[in-house]
């Protein structure tokens, strides 16, 4: 027997370096070298199995009967002693014993750092090597591809951050405004600045949800876009505020009819998924003829405080500025 | 040319002889970009632009600045991850050696898309082996020149090399190994992890 232990054990060590036998009554008489690598300071030979490993499942595997009936199957165990290291197995019968061979699954990062485990400690077929190569060369693949994402993240922001367009509705942005602003100013041509703010959009936001608000501004920016010339300018400024910038002689009875012209088409009803949705606009309204030396910062100001006044008077209308 | 390999020139000028150098280098050569990306693939006339660019703003022969490159690769602490890599091959040197043949097929297995030159390693017995590459890049035996005696001074191994010349795609390194445990080399711990 003692022989036939020795023979066995010695194959073992060499196919399988993380494998215990065990005697009919449960004690460990022979395990590879690698397993008792993991119990540094402690003697493996002659333990009960069950004081070495708790079995996790199957659960109700208690006798060195059930060990043997379970031979083939799956098992998941792990070592009583700290760090816990888990494994899995499978168990062959051997004589009125058995054999248990273990791997570590997917525990095996922290195996091999827990206990300094080398090449050396795997069988020369054993894959575990391969694996360990595999998650490093995943992972500084994975860094390289998170850093070009970064990049690109960060290009996309410059990029947003230096556009002129409303994503929404297409139309110039904020951005886009001051620009043009500056460049009017600058070239001291004649121009009207009209500021909208459309009504009752809040409740169509809260009744009818983001969705339709977003449909509605889109077809504001279309009917603004009809309303105005190629070389005149349509800005969304915030939520629901728009400015438009008419290039050329301001003639109040002509902008007025122009902003009459779109309050009356923003209250024309916008069907939306089966439901309608109704809004108004308030504008305000800054000439540059008002003024001996037009200045943009000014007039927004100016156009501002007519919008007020035309929401003040009850929404719905437009108000011309007019200088004290 | 997969990026790795254009970003890998790039790092070692930037790594070994500063930014400023790299500038240069990017103006001699005329690219579009300061800086490669590692998983985008380039145009194989801008990875040979950038050698010869390297090589006349270092004032170096091209093969000595490929040959510098393989060392880098290996021992700058800025690429500990591919000599970790690398040191999976092998748990010593002529293992490490015999590990080559399969070198692409790793590669590849790290990033589908890379395509490095097929090795083939020839053992003539008495610690005398010869490495035959086959690559479209002109040169890149001299890169695998300097790679080994970098892997031989981190195995701890005593090796001379020597590079005997090229047949059109076809390079040949003949390597004799002097001293399998010359010095104790760096040590490779499993489960460590490089940054």
């Amino acid at each position: 027997m003692t022989a036939a232990l020795a023979k066995l054990g010695a194959v073992l060590d060499v196919l399988c370096p993380m494998h215990v036998i065990l005697s009919g009554s449960g004690h460990v008489r022979h395990t590879g070298a690698t397993l008792q690598k993991l119990c540094p300071g402690r003697r493996l030979t002659g333990m009960a199995v069950f004081d070495l490993f708790e079995i996790r499942r199957p659960r109700d595997l208690r006798t060195m009967d059930d060990l043997r009936r379970a031979a083939g199957s799956k098992l998941h165990l792990q070592l009583r002693d700290p760090p816990r290291t888990a494994f899995k197995g499978v168990v062959a019968p051997w004589g009125d014993g058995a054999v248990i061979n273990l791997s570590f699954g997917i525990a095996i990062l922290d195996a091999v750092r827990d206990h300094a485990l080398t090449s050396a400690d795997f069988a020369a077929t054993d894959m575990t090597v391969e694996m360990l190569y595999l998650v490093e060369a995943k992972s500084a693949a994975m860094e390289a591809g998170r850093k070009l994402n970064q990049r690109l993240e960060g290009a996309r922001i410059a990029a947003e951050e230096q556009a002129f367009t409303d994503t929404l509705t297409g139309l110039k942005n904020r951005r886009a405004l001051d620009h043009v602003l500056r460049r009017t100013g600058r070239a001291g041509r004649p121009f009207a600045l009209l500021h909208l703010d459309l009504d009752y959009f809040k409740a169509v936001n809260d009744t009818l949800g983001h969705p339709a608000g977003d449909h509605v501004l889109q077809r504001v920016a279309a009917i603004l876009v009809e309303e105005t010339r190629e070389k005149d300018t349509v800005a969304r400024t915030g939520g629901d505020e728009f400015v438009l910038v008419l290039q050329g002689p301001a003639d109040p009875g002509r902008v007025a009819r122009i902003a009459c012209r779109i309050i009356a088409r923003l209250e024309q009803p916008i069907p939306y998924d089966g439901r309608v949705c109704r809004i108004s606009g308030s504008i305000g309204i800054s000439l540059s003829g008002s003024y001996d030396s037009p200045d943009p910062g000014r007039m927004m100001a100016d156009a501002d405080l007519a919008l007020y006044t035309s929401k003040r008077q009850g929404r719905a209308r437009h108000t011309i500025f007019v200088p004290p | 040319m997969h990026g790795l390999i254009n970003r890998a020139i790039e790092c070692f000028v930037r790594d070994t002889y500063g930014d400023a150098r790299w500038s240069e280098t990017v103006r001699a050569a005329d690219l579009d970009t300061d800086r490669f990306e590692a998983m985008l693939r380039y145009d194989m006339q801008v990875t040979e632009r950038v050698l010869d660019a390297a090589a006349g703003t270092l004032g170096k022969p091209r093969d000595d600045v490929l040959e510098d490159i393989g060392t880098y690769l290996v021992s700058h602490p800025n690429t500990e991850a591919l000599r970790r890599l690398l040191r999976f091959g092998g748990v010593g040197f002529v293992d490490f050696l015999h590990s080559l043949n399969e070198l692409p097929d790793r590669a590849r297995l790290a990033v589908d898309d890379l395509n490095l030159p097929a090795l083939d390693l020839r053992d003539h017995g008495a610690h005398r082996f010869s490495l035959t590459l086959h690559t479209e890049l002109r040169g890149f035996g001299h890169v695998m020149i300097g790679v080994l005696r970098a892997m031989a001074d981190d195995y701890g191994a005593l090796v001379t090399l020597d590079h005997k010349g090229a047949r059109g795609p076809v390079e040949e390194i003949g390597i004799a190994l002097v001293e399998p445990d010359f010095a104790r080399g760096r040590s490779f711990d499993l489960g460590a992890r490089a940054r």
